[in-house]
């Protein structure tokens, strides 16, 4: 029973600039763990970028008929808003985090394709660089994230939507190699021992994710190269004054886009699935449940993309399949919450900033779960899709979901990645503000969507409640904004003089934290056998007998 | 939305109670079990390690057929109100056609031949087929307490009916985002018996009135010289444009450029002075009108009553 398996030295010598070398050192790096954490760097860059965007919107909306932007330039906010959010934001963490924790926590000392890895992490990052060199054309794209067309044609947009479409692309060449590199990796880098059944749920997660990315991309980059061919060389796809179809943007565009909802929320349901556990101290309640509602939702993301269009005019038999299809996807999705629920029942609960994270996603989750299900009612979407109501539900399921997942996830491996624990006082200060904030700007948002706010609008007239509810949604904004700069300054802080962390700060289960903190170079000479899904607590468990 | 004035907007608000009810239960019980786990099971100083629980068969069962259960009867209230708010048009001749523009609504009242823009009457007690269509972008119809939005599409014929049931002033806005304007796009809908509703046509059915005194009759050369009727149509003149709004009775709104103004003699000279400082972003360009001019063009621009 008692099989250590040693970690051989990889048997070809990978490219690196020396040990000490600063930033050439990071540039040329294809160690997994470098480049996980730049792709974390990039993902903070970016989220500082997207939430001044956010900052300026909620200020123009403080009050009613307010001139403070201008609407070409609060169109650009909200449109760069949404797109760096979604594709430099949420989609990079998390392969951020698997791409430094995946090969830790199966024992393996690289990912399949270190240098395709560097190469994906260069070509997102320039991507978004690429997107917002578009500030100093004729101006950031103004089509909104989901850019429809022929909005988002040369007779009614700026050059930006060029930069859109091939900012985009790269991103997406970057998200398709590494989606490779995980599939890859998982499938065939795993220490002896660790079959499927195994796998941690995040390893299984990021899994699932990659797959889905293999399988919608396409579908988006498609459409972007359609448009660029439109754009420039005067094709007719979308223009729909020459013969073009507007709604067949919405389609290839949202055959990508819904199922890209799941591939920023997998990942979190992966990370929530390492800290429940650990922090309740039990294993996880339903292992092979969640692993097959998580393919569940998989194959059937590909399925309900058209509600999105559901205000198009598609029809009732059509409306029809995707309100059933998209009701159901909700069963699978939903019913994860009782499983993290139940694996809190009858535990030993030590409430860290990880845990404070996923416990509160589990009622930010429901409320943004059940507005969700709102949405697949079809005639309750034709009278709220499109309103603030829509608003408040995506951003309960993509911060109360996603970036709470990637908060989680990051006070969860930060004693890892960098050997220090961050300030407690600090980070319980984060997350309280944080959570404050984003319930007071959002909560009343679905109230303003059911008096008639509709999205998108720079300014509104001064009708009842309009000004209030806006208000108090710009205030909770400002908590938040704060919020964010305290965890900068906690990370820094903790950089510089942290308490150092040791190797398993959390008596934890996984096999990453049995590596150092920071790991070295090689992650490990030798690692424990693998006995089930939680190898290091098993260790535990035989050395505390012996 | 929760207050319904048309058969449509009741319909769906009737669904819309049943489904907060539902997901108020859900989230009551998931706030709940939270609640308590986090006071029960607070790891305390000399916990031991807690008895392992890795599934339980029968509890998965039950987690998922309940969820099934509700979305199933959400399903069937799903196609029944669906049938109920939208049925098929295949056939049928609209009571009054909308054309969405960047950034204003269009009105046309085929039966009667009548134009008009923005302000948008109807009768009520009757159940009215609305066909929409759009001239350049995609906006969206949606007047909250008269029920469901529908898409106008470039390309498509998109239609809604509406019955509505009391006679008012209703508000609404473009909600699909169109461009620059978008946030302005406001439609006005004025219901009415009718009686009122056909006094109401007849009148905007008539040729604009021609300016018997200065300087409405100099306003009157000025529209034409300046090319307005590029753009603008004034029934019964040779202007006929149909890229701005129709201003055959112009005086006989409330509001301009989408509610933006009320509809005062100073307003249409503000805006006729600089477009772009009263509504950002519009296509109406500036014509850098003298005083003079602007005074002539309003004139002529509020007698048509």
């Amino acid at each position: 029973m008692d099989q250590w398996i040693n970690i051989p030295e990889p048997t070809e010598a990978l490219p690196e600039a020396g040990t000490e070398r600063g930033l050439l050192e990071w540039i040329s790096s294809v160690d997994h763990k470098q480049i996980g954490i730049m792709y974390l760097l990039m993902t903070l860059l970016f989220f500082v970028f997207g939430g001044i965007l956010a900052l300026f919107m909620r200020t123009q909306l403080a009050v009613a008929n307010n001139h403070l932007l201008s609407p070409e330039i609060y169109n650009q906010f909200f449109t760069m808003h949404g797109t760096t959010m979604i594709f430099f934001v949420a989609m990079p963490a998390f392969f951020g985090f698997a791409v430094y924790a995946i090969p830790l926590m199966i024992g393996a000392n690289e990912m399949a394709y270190p240098r395709m890895n560097a190469f994906s992490f260069w070509i997102t990052f320039f991507g978004g660089i690429l997107l917002y060199f578009s500030f100093f054309t004729d101006g950031a794209p103004d089509a909104g994230w989901f850019n429809y067309a022929p909005l988002n044609e040369s007779p009614y947009s700026t050059n930006g939507i060029n930069y859109y479409c091939l900012g985009l692309l790269l991103a997406g060449m970057g998200s398709i190699s590494t989606s490779i590199n995980i599939i890859v990796t998982v499938l065939t880098r795993r220490i002896k021992g660790m079959g499927m059944k195994q796998m941690p749920l995040f390893v299984w997660m990021m899994l699932i994710t990659s797959f889905l990315v293999l399988a919608a991309l396409p579908s988006l980059n498609a459409a972007l190269s359609m448009l660029l061919l439109d754009r420039i060389l005067h094709a007719h796809f979308f223009t729909t004054s020459s013969g073009g179809s507007a709604l067949l943007w919405q389609h290839l565009f949202w055959l990508f886009g819904h199922p890209e909802v799941y591939i920023v929320i997998l990942p979190a349901f992966g990370i929530y699935s390492e800290v429940f556990p650990v922090f309740s101290r039990k294993p996880m309640f339903g292992y092979g449940f969640l692993v097959a509602s998580g393919i569940a939702i998989a194959l059937l993301a590909f399925g309900v993309w058209a509600h999105h269009m559901f205000t198009s005019g598609m029809g009732n038999v059509v409306n029809a399949f995707f309100s059933a299809s998209s009701l159901l996807i909700g069963v699978p999705t939903g019913v994860k919450i009782f499983n993290w629920l139940g694996t809190m029942y009858g535990g030993s609960l030590r409430f860290t900033v990880p845990m404070l994270f996923a416990v509160a996603f589990l009622l930010e989750f429901t409320i943004g779960g059940l507005t969700g299900i709102s949405f697949a009612i079809v005639p309750i979407d034709w009278q709220l899709t499109d309103t603030y109501y829509v608003v408040a539900h995506l951003h309960y399921v993509l911060i109360g979901g996603s970036v709470f997942g990637i908060f989680s996830g990051l006070f969860y491996w930060f004693p890892k990645i960098t050997g220090r624990m961050l300030d407690e006082r600090l980070s319980k200060a984060f997350f309280w503000l944080f959570v404050i904030g984003f319930n007071m700007t959002f909560l009343i948002q679905h109230a303003l969507g059911m008096i008639g706010m509709p999205r998108r609008v720079y300014t509104y007239p001064d009708l009842p409640h309009y000004t209030l509810f806006n208000f108090i949604s710009t205030i909770g904004t400002y908590i938040m904004g704060f919020a964010s700069l305290l965890l900068v300054i906690n990370i820094f802080k903790t950089l510089r003089n942290g308490k150092p962390a040791g190797p398993d700060p959390w008596d934890a289960y996984t096999l990453e934290w049995y590596a150092s903190s920071p790991p070295q170079l090689k992650n490990f000479e030798k690692v424990p056998p693998i006995t089930s899904e939680r190898p290091l607590f098993d260790l535990k468990q035989r050395e505390a007998k012996e | 939305m929760m207050d319904p004035h048309s058969e449509q907007a009741a319909s769906i608000a009737r669904l819309t109670n049943y489904f907060f009810i539902a997901a108020a239960f859900i989230f009551l019980l998931v706030t709940t079990l939270t609640i308590v786990f986090i006071i029960k099971y607070r790891a305390k100083p000399g916990d031991k390690m807690p008895k392992p629980i890795y599934n339980n068969r029968r509890l998965e069962f039950f987690i998922v057929g309940v969820p099934l259960a509700m979305v199933s009867f959400f399903f069937y209230l799903t196609i029944k109100t669906m049938r109920e708010v939208l049925p098929s048009a295949e056939g049928k001749d609209p009571d009054v056609v909308i054309i969405g523009h960047q950034w204003w609504w269009e009105a046309f009242y085929p039966a009667a031949g009548v134009h008009t823009a923005n302000e948008i009457h109807l009768p009520v007690g009757k159940k009215l087929l609305i066909r929409l269509l759009s001239a350049d972008v995609i906006h969206d119809w949606w007047v909250p307490q008269l029920g469901n939005k529908m898409d106008v599409v470039p390309g498509r014929q998109n239609h809604l009916w509406l019955t509505i049931r009391n006679p008012g002033y209703y508000e609404g806005v473009c909600s699909e985002f169109c461009g620059r304007q978008h946030a302005n796009m406001h439609i006005r809908v004025y219901a009415q018996e009718e009686a009122d509703f056909q006094t109401w046509l007849a009148q905007n059915g008539e040729k604009a009135k021609q300016p018997d005194k200065e300087p409405a009759q100099q306003g009157a050369l000025i529209f034409q010289e300046k090319t307005c009727g590029s753009c603008h149509r004034i029934e019964g003149t040779a202007a006929a444009g149909t890229t701005g709004p129709d201003l055959s009775h112009l005086a006989s709104r409330h509001t301009l450029l989408t509610g933006v103004l009320d509809n005062t003699p100073e307003n249409l000279n503000r805006f006729l002075k600089d477009p772009q400082k009263v509504k950002p972003g519009v296509n109406m360009p500036n014509f850098w009108l003298d005083d003079s001019t602007r005074a002539a063009l309003v004139a002529y621009l509020k007698q048509l009553k």
